[in-house]
């Protein structure tokens, strides 16, 4: 049976279910389901969230000033970006300047944040389904040598670098104890690289390994750990001292800001030299597989990011608003205050809104949870032993948000579009050239409408803006030092520090340009107190399940159509969730800033 | 680190997904029984049968208690693990639960921290790995290696602490010359972890460097133990020396306090004023 999503995509569930449960190389747990047709070529898909936290519930009465450690802890790959968010919703509500200082050392931070996170997600937890590394045993390393020479100014490019690393796999593979490349669908013929190829992506896998470890060091100068730094409402709690007494003992002085200096330059080379040439090279090899696009060939969203001058939303370096239908001519603004705009349903999600609210959507400032886990009457299994979800009654701990009831994409290629359409120079630039050297390296002319709204699309904006968050963070750290040299080492605004200068009641919003894409928190103060929080973050954008109109999600549209090589082994599914960067982890929390007790939870 | 092991399972790492992946665990089980390790990230889950963490369409703890069954040990690797962490803060609403409130026959350190530190984690198993046995744990499970000392012990702003020099709010003057955090409400000393020895990623700096007070982050219900802001109450009275390890003192109570200020501070206090002219 053939069923035409309002959104556009047709759904066909007649052919054979394949299930993908654990999917892996993602932070939290999610479950992907498709239908395949007699070819191969999945005709429907379903994405499950199967984790939830609770964090929101947790969070109430609590100390808004704690918040931020709390809603940090959803996630341990995007460490920070929610502690940013808190702290932003926060002064938000109780209308607390931070600053400048502060505002620009918090910039950095979220890039850095930004850069790891995505280099991380390329070379450790997306490049296996690009890239084969038993087939780089294969590869001579003057081939890998004459390529990397190619496509970058890269510093360790001799074929000698390149045997000593293919001397390592190869004593890796030979043990026989394969480890994390276990299993891994090594002769599946959707693997297209020459082993050249593998052989340097598996030496930058190390290569990055490496790098992501001192890249973090920034977090631990300014928040004292990475992961999870420390933050605070009204600025940082790194204190700046120069030259003063006891300098030395400070949390900022010389020595702390040429170690930052350091790795922010030393990042800048690697996305640079190794990265976005890298996600270009290995895309060219990919050519003719153009699939995966889904929503973001029509509708993206992003709240924007990046202020240029502090205060000043509308110089977002990476502006958001929302684009819809593919039709790049019209941006429309997006205001997360707004009741009717950002909305989140659970028609098709584990909770309830109470007796006959099941199809109704609730602003997060509104909204209401209340856990409700059941299989539909189509699914297969039982309660605690399923094996196929019923898509047409609930199937995930995922909500699903819209914006003025429309399904959207957001992550890096959101972003990136929405900053093409806006015309943003330095990306207008970066994805120009870009697609120059694809094309070039692959003999094809390929427009950004056409390359973007594709797997590969969406790798390589993610590596794009993980590059261009390497330039802002430069300029970030010029800016950070230039302020200091005018006299201002202030680093936090502590007049509203004490609650009882606080009103008895506020609320607020904070938006972050997450890694995955746009992240918001909802916030009401009441007596010095949360009264309500709500996350609505970026994979349940993406990964949430489909609305009460039949509307589908992100992970579900970009995985129809797509032809499977062998649908045992999941390679293309993995592929294109992969370029989403799921995270389950912060997706499945979103829970209540109505008030009302949980009905089926028990408390301890 | 992966010279030394072979890691077979890793959600977040492996190549393989799916049944492929399950599949592994199940041949780990088979071929190396009553001989591989377990570490344990996370903790299950155990209202709503379970089906608050599904892993193959299973309840996590029906893997968890699969995969416990033939190790030889299990490590519960950071505070939710080891404790229940953020998700078993008051209300826990999913009553998420601590490794070793579901696994009761094997051998389980914990190594808490929201997270552990690197090199403590790699500490520990490398120790394992190398020495053969299990590390000396104190009556909580925890390697004494690691956690027989409290931050405060041997944090670098200590001498603050006792000379009675505190940030008073944050960015004062003290914040900027690197004063004790105890009264911005440092959980340093009643945290045990290596925090201020080993400090984080290389040792680099670690949060009361990076002028964040502790937050306590590796101790049983820190969440549910008031803000962080709120001063440490030592409602023993017995002081925050280094005297006594974990063990011997047991927790010191983390309780809330509005103006008082602990003995031990108090006497430092005094023996400022006896020496004017040291402090501001």
């Amino acid at each position: 049976m053939t069923i035409l999503t309002p959104n556009g995509f047709s759904l066909d569930t007649a052919g054979r279910r394949i299930v993908v449960d654990p999917v892996t190389r993602i932070e939290g747990h999610m479950r992907c389901e498709v239908n395949v047709d007699a070819n191969n070529v999945i005709r429907n898909a379903v994405s499950t969230g199967t984790m939830w936290r609770g964090l929101e519930v947790i969070l109430k009465g609590r100390d808004p000033r704690d918040a931020w450690a709390f809603v940090e802890r959803i996630c341990g790959v995007c460490t920070g970006c929610h502690a940013l968010t808190s702290v932003r919703a926060v002064e938000d509500a109780l209308q607390i300047k931070i600053p400048n200082n502060a505002f620009l050392i918090r910039e950095i931070m979220a890039k850095v944040l930004q850069w790891h996170d995505h280099v991380v997600h390329f070379y450790h937890l997306h490049a296996l389904d690009w890239v084969n590394p038993v087939n780089a045993l294969k590869a001579d390393p003057k081939a890998t040598s004459a390529l990397q020479q190619a496509i970058s100014d890269h510093s360790k490019s001799s074929p000698g670098y390149f045997r000593d690393v293919q001397n390592r796999l190869k004593k890796f593979v030979e043990s026989g104890q394969l480890g994390i490349f276990k299993n891994g669908y090594w002769d599946n013929p959707a693997y297209l690289l020459p082993p050249e190829a593998d052989l340097l992506a598996v030496t930058h896998y190390l290569e990055a390994l490496d790098f992501q470890r001192e890249i973090v060091k920034v977090h631990t100068i300014f928040g004292g750990k990475n992961p999870h730094p420390n933050y605070m409402v009204g600025g940082v709690p790194c204190a700046i001292n120069m030259e003063g007494d006891m300098s030395a003992g400070a949390p900022l002085n010389m020595e702390r800001l040429n170690f930052v200096k350091l790795k922010l330059q030393e990042a800048f080379e690697f996305s640079k030299n190794v990265y976005v040439p890298d996600v270009i090279a290995i895309a060219s090899y990919y050519k003719g597989w153009l699939y995966g696009g889904g929503l973001s060939a029509t509708n993206v969203m992003d709240y924007g990011d990046y202020e240029a001058i502090q205060g000043q939303k509308s110089t977002d370096r990476l502006p958001g608003g929302v684009i819809l239908n593919g039709n790049w001519n019209e941006i429309h603004p997006i205001d997360p205050r707004d009741p009717e705009q950002v909305q989140e349903f659970v028609t098709h999600s584990w909770y309830t809104y109470g007796a006959g609210k099941n199809d109704v959507g609730l602003h997060p400032w509104d909204g209401v949870t209340e856990p409700n886990y059941q299989l539909g009457p189509a699914a297969k299994g039982t309660k605690t032993n399923i094996e196929a979800v019923d898509e047409a009654a609930k199937y995930s701990w995922i909500k699903a948000p819209r914006w003025k009831g429309n399904a959207c994409e957001v992550g890096p290629l959101a972003r990136y579009t929405l900053a093409y359409a806006h015309g943003v120079d330095y990306v207008k630039g970066q994805v120009d050239e870009a697609l120059g050297r694809f094309n070039t390296l692959a003999g094809t002319n390929l427009t950004p409408k056409q390359a973007l709204p594709t797997t590969i699309g969406r790798t390589l904006a993610r590596a794009l803006e993980a590059h261009y968050c390497a330039e802002m963070m430069l300029t970030d750290f010029n800016n950070l030092i230039a302020n200091i040299k005018a006299g201002d080492s202030t680093t936090a605004n502590v007049e509203k520090w004490d609650p009882s200068t606080w009103p008895k009641e506020a609320k607020g919003v904070g938006t972050v340009a997450a890694p995955r894409g746009g992240l918001g928190h909802w916030i009401k103060i009441k007596d010095g107190r949360i009264e309500n929080y709500q996350c609505v973050v970026p994979t349940t954008w993406n990964g949430g399940p489909r609305d009460p109109k039949g509307n589908i999600g992100a992970f579900e549209a970009s995985l129809l159509n797509t032809p499977m090589e062998r649908p045992d082994e999941p390679v293309e599914i993995l592929r294109t969730l992969h370029s989403f960067d799921p995270c389950l982890a912060c997706s499945t929390h979103v829970l209540a800033p109505g008030g009302e007790e949980l009905a089926r939870v028990t408390v301890r | 680190m992966l010279s030394m092991i072979s890691l077979d399972y890793d959600d977040t790492l492996m190549a393989s997904a799916g049944h492929q992946a399950e599949a592994i665990l199940d041949e780990v089980m088979t071929k190396y029984k009553g001989n591989y390790i377990l570490a344990v990230e996370g903790n299950p889950p155990l209202n709503e049968d379970g089906m608050y963490c599904i892993i193959g369409g299973k309840p996590f703890v029906d893997q968890l208690k699969k995969v416990a069954k033939d190790a030889k040990a299990i490590i519960s690797w950071g505070s939710c693990a080891s404790y229940g962490c953020v998700q078993a803060a008051r209300p826990n609403p999913t009553r998420a639960t601590p490794v070793h409130e579901v696994i009761f026959d094997k051998p389980i350190i914990k190594v808490p921290g929201c997270p552990p530190i690197a090199e403590v984690m790699t500490g520990v198993i490398t120790y394992m790995l190398t020495f053969d046995r299990i590390p000396e744990l104190d009556r909580q499970g925890r390697p004494k290696m690691f956690y027989s000392q409290r931050i405060h012990d041997k944090c670098y702003r200590r001498p603050h602490f006792d000379a009675g020099q505190y940030v008073e709010k944050f960015d004062d003057e003290g914040a900027r010359k690197g004063y004790c955090l105890y009264k911005m409400g440092c959980k340093g000393p009643t945290t045990y972890n290596a925090c201020s020895t080993v400090r984080w990623n290389d040792g680099v700096s670690f949060p009361i460097q990076a002028g964040h007070g502790c937050i306590g982050c590796s101790e049983d219900g820190f969440w549910d133990k008031g803000s962080w802001y709120a001063r440490l109450a030592d409602i023993n009275g017995k002081g925050f020396g280094v005297e006594a390890n974990a063990d011997q003192i047991g927790l010191a109570a983390a309780g809330v306090v509005g103006g008082a200020v602990a003995l031990h501070a108090a006497v430092s206090a005094l023996k400022r004023a006896q020496h004017k002219g040291d402090a501001k």
